[in-house]
Order: C-alpha cells, then sequence, then structure tokens
C-alpha cells in the first residue's frame, strides 16, 4: 500500500503556508502529524498532488494562558495537551488512538480533519471553542458552533490553515467518554459534558457533533434521529448515548 | 521527482535520493538497510513499524521520510551496542516475551521510547501502552511482564545509584 | 508462571533453556522474506479482481507497461501456468475438485483474486502500473452466503459443482440412533454460526525468486509452512525439474495455518523471475492480506444430542456446513474443515451413537485455508453449548454433567473409530473448576449484580497425525511422516536436518534439547536445519501440531541412531562392549576410559583405517518417524470469568485459568506462550474478528479498523497449570501443543457470556459474539 507521488514542501512560517497553498490550489493539502492523512494516502484514498509540511512552522506550537483565553497551538500534539494538566482536556486525550498516535498527531490536524466522533470536535463544540484560522486575507476567528459543517467537512477555506484553538480559561468542570470495541478504536458512540451548562456534545449521531442539553440522558437519546447501521442498530445507538452521558456527568461530578 | 533529504538514524547522518513519497519505514529499511524495523500494515494500527523520533515512539509507516529531516531517529539496531543485548532486550528473551520476532522490534522502542518519558509507569500502564502494538504469537502476557521487569529493575539499579552516592 | 532455568532433573528436555532464536530476532538482525535484498531485484504487486464474481472479458495491460519504472506486466495468458489442484481420492458425490488458476483467467470468483502480476523497480512504481490496467468484466451474480450456495436455482461458482457442493461426506450413522433420539428424555439442540476469521500472521505473505544459471535453478525465499509442497506444485506449474527448484524459508512472522498451503502469488513471482532472469520479490500488503488471502473458520452448526435423565449423553446429530470460499487449497482441499469435525466432534466424550454429515460449499469469497486448530475450535463450541445447555435442561450443574461424561478409561475406542491414547480430561477439568472456586470467582458470581458469568471448556486436542491419520482423510498427498538427518562434524558438534518448520515455535531450541539429551551435548551447539528443500530429504512442514510428535521424534531417533555409530567406533577404539557404552559430556565412556566426540570424529573422517570392520567413514545418520495410528491427544480445561456491562454490552474478561496437558513438555515457557497465544486468537475469534461482506461480495473489512485484532487491553492474563500423561510412542514422551489455545477460548468464552446471561432467558451461540445482543438480552431483564 504505497501512496502516489506528489511534490514536497516546506513552509517555515504560516504565512508561507498559506502562500503555497493559495499558489497550488485544489490539489495541496497541508501534513502537520499526519496520523490520518498518510494513512488515506497509503490506501491512496486521498493522492494530493502536492503536500505541504507544516511541521516545522514554531509559531503554530505552545500552550499559553492569556487572561481568559486558553491558546494552545494547532501544531500542539495530543501528547503534549496529555501531559499539560488542563483538566478534561488533557484527560479525553487518553481516548485518542494510542501513545505513539498521539506523540505525532496534532489538536489542529484533527479540527482540521472534522471526524464527527473525534474528541478535539466533540471538545471545542462543548466549550464553544474558538478555531483561529490564517488565509490570503488575513486572520478569522471561527465559533466551532459553525465550523463542523459535514462529515470531514469545515468551514476553513481551501487556502487557509489553523494557527491555534482558544478555549474558555479557566475550564469548567467537564468530562468526556466513549464507547468502542476496542481500546484505541474510533468511538461507536461518544458523550462530552459540561456540568455547570449542562450542555451535552455526542459523537457517533450524526454528520457532525450533535448538542443537546440538560441531565435526562434517556430524554437526550429519545430524542436523536438515527438510522438502523449494519452491525449497529439505532436502538442500541440510543443505548449507548444514555449510558455515555450518564457516566460522563458521573465522571464530570466526580472532578 | 526526486528529493534529497538528510537523516540522522542512530546517530549517524545519511544522505539520501529519495521520491517525496517514500516512507520513513522503507527509508530505513531497503534505502538504509536497517531491517530491523518491520512492516505490518501501513495504515498505524500494527505497530510493527515502530521507531523513535526525537526521543518518542512514533510509527514509520505514517512519516515520509522527508518529514523528519533534522529528527533523531532511533531503531531497534540502536539498543544492542557491540552485538550484546542492553536489559530490555534480555527481559524479553528471560520472559519469553516473543516467539516469531516480527513485532519485536516495534515493541521494544514502544517500551524505551515510554519508560524513558515515564520510568515509574505501573504495570497498569505498561499494559495500556502495550495496547498500542499488535502481537499474534504471545496473547501480549509476556511482553508486559519482561517490560515491567525491566521498568523495575532499572529503578532499583538507579535507587542503588542514588544510595551510592549519598552514601 | 515457567521461569527460565537450564536443566530439568539434569536433562535439556523439561527445561526453560534461553532460546536461540532470541538474539538475531532481538537485536532486529532476524531475516525475514522482506529484509532479503538481490542485486538487480524487482518488485511485483498484483492486479487483482474488483468483482466478487464475474467473467473475464479482456485484460488490457498496454499502459500498465508504459508507466514510469514498470519492466514488465503478465497476465494468465502470458504466462501460461499449470493450475493447482488438490485432490481427494473420494467419488464425484464426495468430492468435487477446484482448479486453482495462477492468474485467473476466464473467470474471477472473489474480489481480489490476482489476474496479472506487475513487475517494476520498487514497490512503489509496480502498485502505481497495477493502477493502469484495464480489466473488463461482465459481472455474475455473486454467491455471498453458504444458505445462498445451496439455494434453489443459485449461480455456480464452479460449473462443475453442483449445488455449489465441493465435499458432502456422511462419515458416520449409528444404526438406530433415531430410535435413541425418539427414546431419550432430553434431546438438546444448537443451531451455531461462527465468523469468517485471518489467521494473520503479523507477517504477511510473500517470496523472493531467482534464476541462478550456475546451480541451474530457481531459488525461491518464501515464508512458508510447506516448502517441499511449493517446490513441487513450483516446479509442476513451469515446467521444471523438481530439483531445478529450491525453496528455502527465511525467518517467519507467524503462519498459524494461512501459510501452510501452496500461494498463486509465489507461483505468479518465481514464474516472472523465470522468465526476466531477474530476481523478483513480492510482499502482500496488509489490505490485500486481510482481503484476498486464505481465510478460515466459516461454519454453520445444527447439532442434536440426546440425554438419558441423569445426564449420560446418548447420542449426536450433527450437520456441519463449511463456507470455504472459492477454491480448494493445495493440498488440504475444501474438505480440510467438514472432515476434520466429522471425524473428531465427539472429542472428550464418551458418545454411543453418531451420526454426522460434512459439507463445504464454494462462494465468491477468498478461499480457505487451514487456521489454527481448524474445526476444532468449532465443534468444541458447539459440544460445550450442547452441555450447558443440556444441564439447564436437566436441572444439574454444567460441570457435573461433563464430568459424567468425559472419556476416563483409555484407550478408548470412540464411536468415530478413533482410539484415543491416555489423557487427564477429568483431572484437568476438576483442577479448572477448583482454581476458579479457590479464587473465589464462585461465591462472586453468586453474590454479585447479575453480571458475572463463568464457563468452561473441555476438550482434547489431536495431534502428530501420522499417514494413517491423513489417509483417512483420503487426501491424495498424504502428509504424516518426518525424516531426520543427524551429522557430526569433526569438531564433534551435530546439525540436524527436520522437515518441519518454524514460524515462531522456537523449534531451533526445542528440537536441540531433545538432540541433545540423546547424546549428552549443550544444546546451544547443536544446529537444526530446517526449510530447505535442497538439504532435506522430503518434509512436511508444519501444521497440525506436528513438528514435536513427529519431527522432534524423528530427530531423537537420527539422534540415537549416531549415538549407536559413535558407540561402535569407542567401543572398537578402547576395546569393549558396544551396548555397555554410554554417551556423556560430549563423549563415550565404555567402562573406566572415555573418548571424545572431536577424537571419535577425527578416526570417522581422518583415520579411516582405524575404523572398525563394517563401518564406512564420517558420522551421519538418517531416521524416520511415523505415526501409524490415530495420533496422539493433548487435553485442557478452559475457565473463563466475565462481566457484561449493562450499559453498553461489552465484555470483559476478569480471569482465564487453563489447565493443559501435552504430554511432557520440552520447554515449559514454550508450551505457555503457545497456550496464551492461541488463547488470544480464540478470545479474539470469539469475540472480535470477523471477515464480513456487502451483499456484493465486497469486503467489508479491508484494514484494521473493520478487522478488529485484540490488544494487549482485551487480552486478560492467563493462569496455566499443567498436568503431564506421557505419550507412550513419540520419543520424548511430548504431545502436540500449538493449537490446544483456539480450541477452547471460543467455547469458555461464549459459555461465559451466556452464564452471565442465564437471569434473561436468552442464549447466545453465534460467534463473534455482538454486544448489541449482550445490551438487548440485558435490557429485558432489567
Amino acid at each position: 500500500m504505497k501512496p502516489a507521488a506528489f511534490e514536497y514542501h516546506r513552509a517555515h512560517t504560516a504565512a508561507r503556508a498559506v502562500e503555497l497553498l493559495t499558489e497550488l490550489g485544489d490539489d495541496a493539502k497541508l501534513i502537520a502529524g499526519g496520523q490520518s492523512l498518510v494513512a488515506m494516502m497509503n490506501f491512496r484514498l486521498a493522492r494530493p498532488e502536492h503536500l505541504v509540511d507544516i511541521t516545522h512552522v514554531d509559531s503554530l506550537r505552545g500552550i499559553t494562558v492569556d487572561g481568559s483565553r486558553l491558546r494552545i497551538g494547532a501544531l500542539t500534539t495530543h501528547r503534549e495537551v496529555e501531559k499539560a494538566g488542563l483538566g478534561v482536556l488533557s484527560a479525553a486525550m487518553r481516548w485518542v488512538g494510542h501513545l505513539p498516535i498521539r506523540t505525532r498527531g496534532t489538536v489542529g490536524g484533527s479540527i482540521a480533519h472534522a471526524d464527527a466522533t473525534a474528541e478535539w470536535c466533540l471538545l471545542a463544540v462543548l466549550f464553544d471553542a474558538r478555531i483561529v484560522a490564517e488565509g490570503p486575507s488575513g486572520v478569522r476567528e471561527i465559533p466551532a458552533s459553525d465550523f463542523f459543517l459535514g462529515p470531514f467537512t469545515t468551514a476553513l477555506e481551501p487556502d487557509e490553515l489553523i494557527t491555534e484553538l482558544v478555549f474558555p480559561h479557566p475550564l469548567p468542570r467537564a468530562a468526556l467518554t466513549e464507547y468502542a470495541d476496542r481500546r484505541g478504536d474510533f468511538a461507536l458512540v461518544a458523550a462530552a459534558v459540561s456540568v455547570e451548562t449542562e450542555r451535552v456534545v455526542l459523537g457517533g449521531v450524526g454528520p457532525v457533533p450533535v448538542v443537546a442539553t440538560g441531565r435526562d440522558a434517556a430524554a437526550i437519546a429519545g430524542a436523536l434521529d438515527l438510522r438502523d447501521e449494519p452491525g449497529i442498530s439505532a436502538h442500541y445507538r440510543r443505548g449507548l448515548v444514555r449510558t455515555l452521558v450518564t457516566r460522563a456527568y458521573e465522571e464530570a461530578g466526580r472532578g | 521527482m526526486i528529493q534529497l533529504i538528510e537523516l540522522t538514524v542512530n546517530g549517524e547522518r545519511h544522505d539520501l535520493a529519495v521520491e517525496p513519497r517514500r516512507t520513513l519505514v522503507d527509508v530505513l529499511r531497503h534505502d538504509l538497510r536497517l531491517t530491523g524495523t518491520h512492516v505490518g500494515c501501513e495504515h498505524g494500527i500494527c505497530g510493527a513499524c515502530t521507531v523513535l523520533v526525537d526521543g518518542s515512539p512514533a510509527r514509520a509507516c505514517l512519516l515520509f521520510a522527508a518529514q523528519v529531516e533534522g529528527a533523531d531517529i532511533r531503531t531497534v539496531e540502536s539498543l544492542s551496542a557491540d552485538g550484546a543485548l542492553n536489559d530490555l532486550q534480555q527481559c524479553f528473551s528471560e520472559h519469553h516475551g516473543l516467539q516469531c520476532g516480527f513485532c519485536t522490534p516495534g515493541m521494544l522502542m514502544l517500551a524505551e521510547g515510554y519508560l524513558a518519558e515515564e520510568p515509574a509507569a505501573t504495570k497498569e500502564e505498561i499494559r495500556e501502552v502495550v495496547a498500542s502494538n499488535l502481537c499474534r504469537c504471545t496473547g501480549y502476557q509476556t511482553i508486559v511482564e519482561a517490560i515491567d521487569d525491566c521498568a523495575t529493575r532499572r529503578r532499583a539499579a538507579f535507587q542503588d545509584q542514588l544510595d551510592g552516592s549519598t552514601a | 508462571m515457567a521461569e527460565p532455568s537450564l536443566r530439568r532433573d539434569g536433562a535439556w528436555v523439561g527445561a526453560s533453556v534461553p532460546r536461540r532464536e532470541d538474539p538475531r530476532l532481538l537485536a532486529g538482525r532476524g531475516r525475514f522474506v522482506d529484509d532479503i535484498a538481490l542485486p538487480g531485484m524487482l518488485h511485483a504487486q498484483f492486479v487483482r479482481s474488483t468483482e466478487a464474481h464475474a467473467e473475464v472479458l479482456g485484460v488490457d495491460l498496454s499502459e500498465v507497461r508504459a508507466v514510469p519504472g514498470v519492466v514488465a506486466a503478465y497476465s494468465a495468458a502470458d504466462l501460461d501456468l499449470r493450475d493447482i489442484t488438490a485432490l481427494l481420492d473420494r467419488p464425484a458425490t464426495e468430492f468435487v475438485p477446484t482448479a486453482m488458476p495462477v492468474l485467473a483467467r476466464d473467470k474471477v470468483r472473489y474480489v481480489g483474486e490476482p489476474v496479472a502480476i506487475v513487475v517494476a523497480k520498487d514497490a512503489y512504481a509496480a502498485e502505481d502500473g497495477v493502477e493502469a490496467a484495464i480489466v473488463e468484466y461482465a459481472p455474475l451474480e455473486p454467491v455471498v452466503s453458504d444458505l445462498g450456495a445451496l439455494a434453489e436455482g443459485a449461480p455456480l461458482v464452479h460449473a462443475e459443482a453442483p449445488r455449489n457442493t465441493l465435499v458432502d461426506v456422511s462419515l458416520f450413522a449409528t444404526e438406530g440412533i433415531d430410535a435413541v433420539f425418539a427414546a431419550a428424555d432430553t434431546v438438546v439442540e444448537v443451531r451455531s454460526k461462527t465468523g469468517r476469521q485471518n489467521a494473520l500472521p503479523l507477517e504477511t505473505r510473500g517470496v523472493v525468486a531467482e534464476w541462478d544459471d550456475r546451480d541451474e535453478q530457481l531459488r525461491v525465499q518464501t515464508c512458508t509452512q510447506v516448502p517441499h509442497q511449493v517446490r513441487t506444485v513450483l516446479a509442476q506449474c513451469v515446467g521444471l525439474d523438481e530439483k531445478q527448484v529450491r525453496v528455502t524459508v527465511p525467518d517467519m512472522g507467524g503462519g498459524f495455518g494461512q501459510k501452510c498451503v501452496v500461494g498463486r502469488e509465489e507461483i505468479a513471482a518465481a514464474a516472472a523471475a523465470l522468465r526476466l532472469r531477474r530476481p523478483v520479490k513480492w510482499i502482500e500488503d496488509r489490505r490485500d492480506a486481510l482481503t484476498a488471502a486464505f481465510l478460515a473458520r466459516e461454519q454453520r452448526y445444527a447439532v442434536r444430542a440426546a440425554f438419558s435423565a441423569s445426564g449420560e449423553i446418548l447420542a449426536l446429530d450433527a450437520d456441519v456446513l463449511c463456507d470455504m470460499g472459492a477454491y480448494s487449497c493445495y493440498p488440504f482441499t475444501a474438505g480440510i474443515e467438514p472432515l476434520m469435525a466429522s471425524a473428531e466432534m465427539p472429542g472428550v466424550y464418551r458418545i454411543p451413537a453418531y451420526r454426522v454429515r460434512g459439507r463445504a460449499v464454494t462462494t465468491n469469497k477468498a478461499p480457505t485455508a487451514p487456521y489454527r486448530g481448524v474445526s476444532r475450535p468449532q465443534y468444541v463450541m458447539v459440544m460445550e453449548r450442547v452441555m450447558e445447555k443440556a444441564a439447564r435442561a436437566l436441572g444439574m450443574d454444567a460441570v457435573e454433567l461433563r464430568r459424567r461424561n468425559v472419556i476416563t478409561v483409555f484407550p478408548y475406542t470412540g464411536v468415530n473409530a478413533i482410539t484415543y491414547d491416555p489423557g487427564s480430561y477429568l483431572e484437568s477439568l476438576d483442577l479448572c473448576e477448583q482454581t476458579l472456586r479457590d479464587e473465589g470467582w464462585f461465591s462472586r458470581r453468586t453474590a454479585e449484580d447479575k453480571v458475572l458469568g463463568i464457563g468452561f471448556a473441555c476438550f482434547s486436542e489431536r495431534t502428530g497425525y501420522g499417514s494413517g491419520a491423513f489417509a483417512q482423510r483420503r487426501m491424495q498427498v498424504v502428509p504424516g511422516f518426518d525424516i531426520s538427518e543427524i551429522r557430526m562434524d569433526l569438531d564433534g558438534t551435530v546439525s540436524v536436518t527436520t522437515g518441519t518448520l518454524s514460524h515462531g515455535q522456537s523449534h531451533e531450541t526445542t528440537m536441540a534439547q531433545i538432540v541433545a539429551d540423546r547424546l549428552g551435548v549443550p544444546y546451544d551447539r547443536v544446529k537444526i536445519v530446517q526449510g530447505d528443500t535442497d538439504r532435506i530429504t522430503y518434509g512436511w512442514g508444519s501444521f497440525a501440531s506436528r513438528s514435536i510428535t513427529i519431527g522432534g521424534s524423528a530427530v531423537a531417533a537420527a539422534s540415537v541412531k549416531l549415538g549407536d555409530q559413535l558407540r561402535e567406533i569407542a567401543a572398537h577404539l578402547l576395546g569393549g562392549d558396544p551396548e555397555a557404552a554410554v554417551l556423556a559430556e560430549g563423549g563415550v565412556r565404555v567402562g573406566d576410559s572415555w573418548l571424545s566426540y572431536p577424537e571419535i570424529a577425527d578416526v570417522a573422517y581422518l583415520k579411516a583405517h582405524l575404523l572398525p570392520k563394517g563401518v564406512g567413514p564420517g558420522l551421519q545418520a538418517t531416521a524416520s518417524f511415523d505415526v501409524a495410528g490415530d495420533g496422539t491427544f493433548s487435553n485442557a480445561t478452559h475457565g473463563v470469568v466475565v462481566e457484561l456491562d449493562p450499559g453498553t454490552g461489552g465484555v470483559e474478561i476478569l480471569r482465564y485459568v487453563c489447565v493443559e496437558d501435552c504430554g511432557v513438555a520440552i520447554h515449559p515457557q514454550v508450551v505457555e506462550g503457545q497456550a496464551r497465544g492461541g488463547i488470544a486468537q480464540g478470545i479474539a475469534g470469539a469475540l472480535f474478528e470477523e471477515v464480513r461482506y456487502d451483499d456484493a461480495g465486497q469486503p467489508l473489512a479491508p484494514s484494521f479498523m473493520e478487522y478488529k485484532v485484540p490488544t494487549a487491553a482485551e487480552i486478560p492474563d492467563v493462569r496455566i497449570e499443567h498436568l503431564e500423561t506421557p505419550c507412550a510412542f513419540t520419543e520424548s514422551g511430548a504431545k502436540g501443543a500449538g493449537e490446544g489455545g483456539t480450541i477452547g477460548a471460543p467455547a469458555a468464552v461464549l459459555n461465559a457470556v451466556n452464564d452471565a446471561l442465564r437471569h434473561t432467558g436468552i442464549e447466545l451461540d453465534d460467534t463473534p459474539i455482538p454486544r448489541e445482543a449482550i445490551f438487548r438480552a440485558l435490557e429485558v431483564s432489567r
């Protein structure tokens, strides 16, 4: 399973990365951690003609607290967040793949990939994070609620790159939990809850993270529009939602 | 298209001319003839290709060689100096932590990278990390035991050193 | 747990010695087939069918040859290779052979079937080339299930196989069995379906082939468990003499049966190497390994068992239907699974009346090869479900029911015409149950929230199948014996050939232990030579847990023969009776004198005039070993404790106990490793792994995302207790130990899950066990 040929470009600044994206157009893709992208390329499911490597754009690294804003650079790895003592954000990292995935995979990469079950997508929506993007016309902040448009589809323009994520600081009490048959698998269903706002964000129940409110897990599960799928019925998925929302609140309460 | 890249592997610098699409695992195995790192799936799940990149375990099948220019790359060949097995390798042998040996280099590098970062790891934490890689022969128990034994011995040796230096 | 040690009672056998394989494998200096690089070597990949069932209207490789880096591309028409056909000596009503073309010609029968081979300067260019192939298909309706294969009016996968049936054999039918059922106090029924699985060695298949002018030989290095079979088939396919083909086996990253059949890709790559007069390497990628390699284990059982009021089993009536995929594999044929199940299902139980029908159907899926355990994981699972259901119906404890039915007096000749040699069936059952009881699990089960379950599997594993046993299958190619050649060099050290093949089982160490004990030398100076068709007269490779029982016995016999020569020469030189001479400490003791092996070798090679009359120069011996009877039976009982999660249907294995008896254990750590590894694969089949297809026959598990191999987080530690009932006829008293783990695990796990569901009234009999089914069962009862 070898990838199709491409041309490789390396950017050392965000501005240069934007320049390259603009120049190379739709056939170009950014590569950061590559944990999703390279696998897809090895299967030849993704065949970008150009790869723009941004792993050396040092300005995209780092975690800083800026008053009431927690700023996480897009190239921050899941492992760096895991070790950074950031409450639920760090705790949720144990669900992201396995250790070697976490040492390379990045927060920005996960958000840009927009898998509806991905932990970062759920957390961004849970906390109303803002996705900061840089493009040829400058920098903009996109609220998470406007960011995920469909399966693996975001509001990012093709010539934009994510530079950082901004979360509220301090983070409210919250928890994320998920279910899969095996450790490290993508979640069948994932639930992230915030105790203060009683916001619930669900993954695996729609093309994008789904938001609900309240503590009544059964009601939340019942209100979802779900379809039977091969191997997983709507009924079972609803049951998983009920269980995970309940357990997430329990975990958040203990935290 | 051919890319000229410089890779530092096991402390040695190599200048290579490769297609950018060549993955790190293929460059290590075929261009540098370091065949200890193995290919098991090419989509980042089995971990047979695990190497250390700047000290952290990483899947070499999910990296293009061009991406890791300037990084410190370590493969299983770096573990045994002058042909003698290191303590972790010896623990694997004592515990029968390998049978066919195909997953073993990946397991070794995963363990080395992890223990360097978390020398106080408990057996349960070690098991969690071993869950990163697949093994089809051993059922994992003896792999976890080997790594745990090595970690315990290293902590004891470190303690001895500390005790020795304060005595 | 078995600790490493150097000797047991002064012998090497029985001690967990450091493995000879370890230093190179740990250092990353093993040599697996993909590690081999030959000058001028090219890389091959295959154009594979995208249709499950179709006529091939045309194969256009013109664009392929124009892709940069591509050197050649061949279709079936270009290579003109003979088909691979496996045969059983049975009438047409019982067996229909299928010819498997090396490259598909006018028809494709599964997604992934190789249609053309592309050879390029590297694997990347080869894949570019494959993409440029244009194959025109006229799709046919696919057959994607066993029941679909048998349905009225189903399309035919092979025109010559009516009702898509390749094997239909009724091996046994005790007279009067229907009357026994009619009169029985209790009759239980089990209907069970097991999912298709992949043996999934971590190293995929592969080959490096090269024509050598000097030796006039096609040299093939491949990770196969059956090098001599590959040689024969390859020579026939390409039209060479056998001596013009040399197959050698490098280090192997597992096989588990997937590599004990002859594959098409190895033949095609070798043919390309022959045509191009350049080395050609093919390494199977994981996507092909998951979709187009040999698969296994998809079986459907309909079983009835009659019991007396006091719990004795009176009769067993079984229908076994095996989905064997698109072709018979070589050499075992599609009969391997149904015939194994039919012959051995009674297992450890005394069953007076038995009727069985075993069938293999062909479908548009990748073909089936043996996978560790073969049909035993499935039929043991079914038999253990029978025991559980009968116990419930009779209001008895399920372990007690087993006690009343296991064979305890040996030798025992069963209704299936197999004679079972002594084993510890009852003892293993008792010890397993006692161990779990002592650990407090039965108390916990009663006390806990109703989601804890305990399940058992009591079973035997036939090993050491000799020619006699294989002949009963009526294979045209009858495996069974092993031949071993031993040679002592001038320095007094020995090398020994074996026709078996280690793909992780440590034969370089265990066979050396056997030789070391016979000759009184250290085991790490004994070299075991395997996997080379030039150096090994003939061999059957490794499968069916035959290596130590048969290969080890041949190795021992050859050592003994060499020992006799050494004693004769020493006695002659020292003056004494050869019968009284003793092999010890690297030499021969005659009375008070002692000659070292180098001293004896010096005479045998360099001073041959001093040899006794009638003894030729050199030091070597050849011996063979075969088993005429029914083989030797290992046995075990597995006990499993599971906890179910009502909120998700999740299953956690809290405890796994294995009480096993494989006779004399050559190397206890190795035996435990075989058990644990097999158990992991068995758990995988019970809970995680399944090869699935959609209605068009398209594989739904082409990556490790969908084909879920369990990790260290899912596989529990296993407590292993050993019993030892030595085998009376193998040279070391060992029985085979390779497959027991896979055989017992699915049954024990399934029974444990059902035990945890005992309050729900719902029983689950299919694997892999869907979590949703568990969720729903627990939901209903809450």
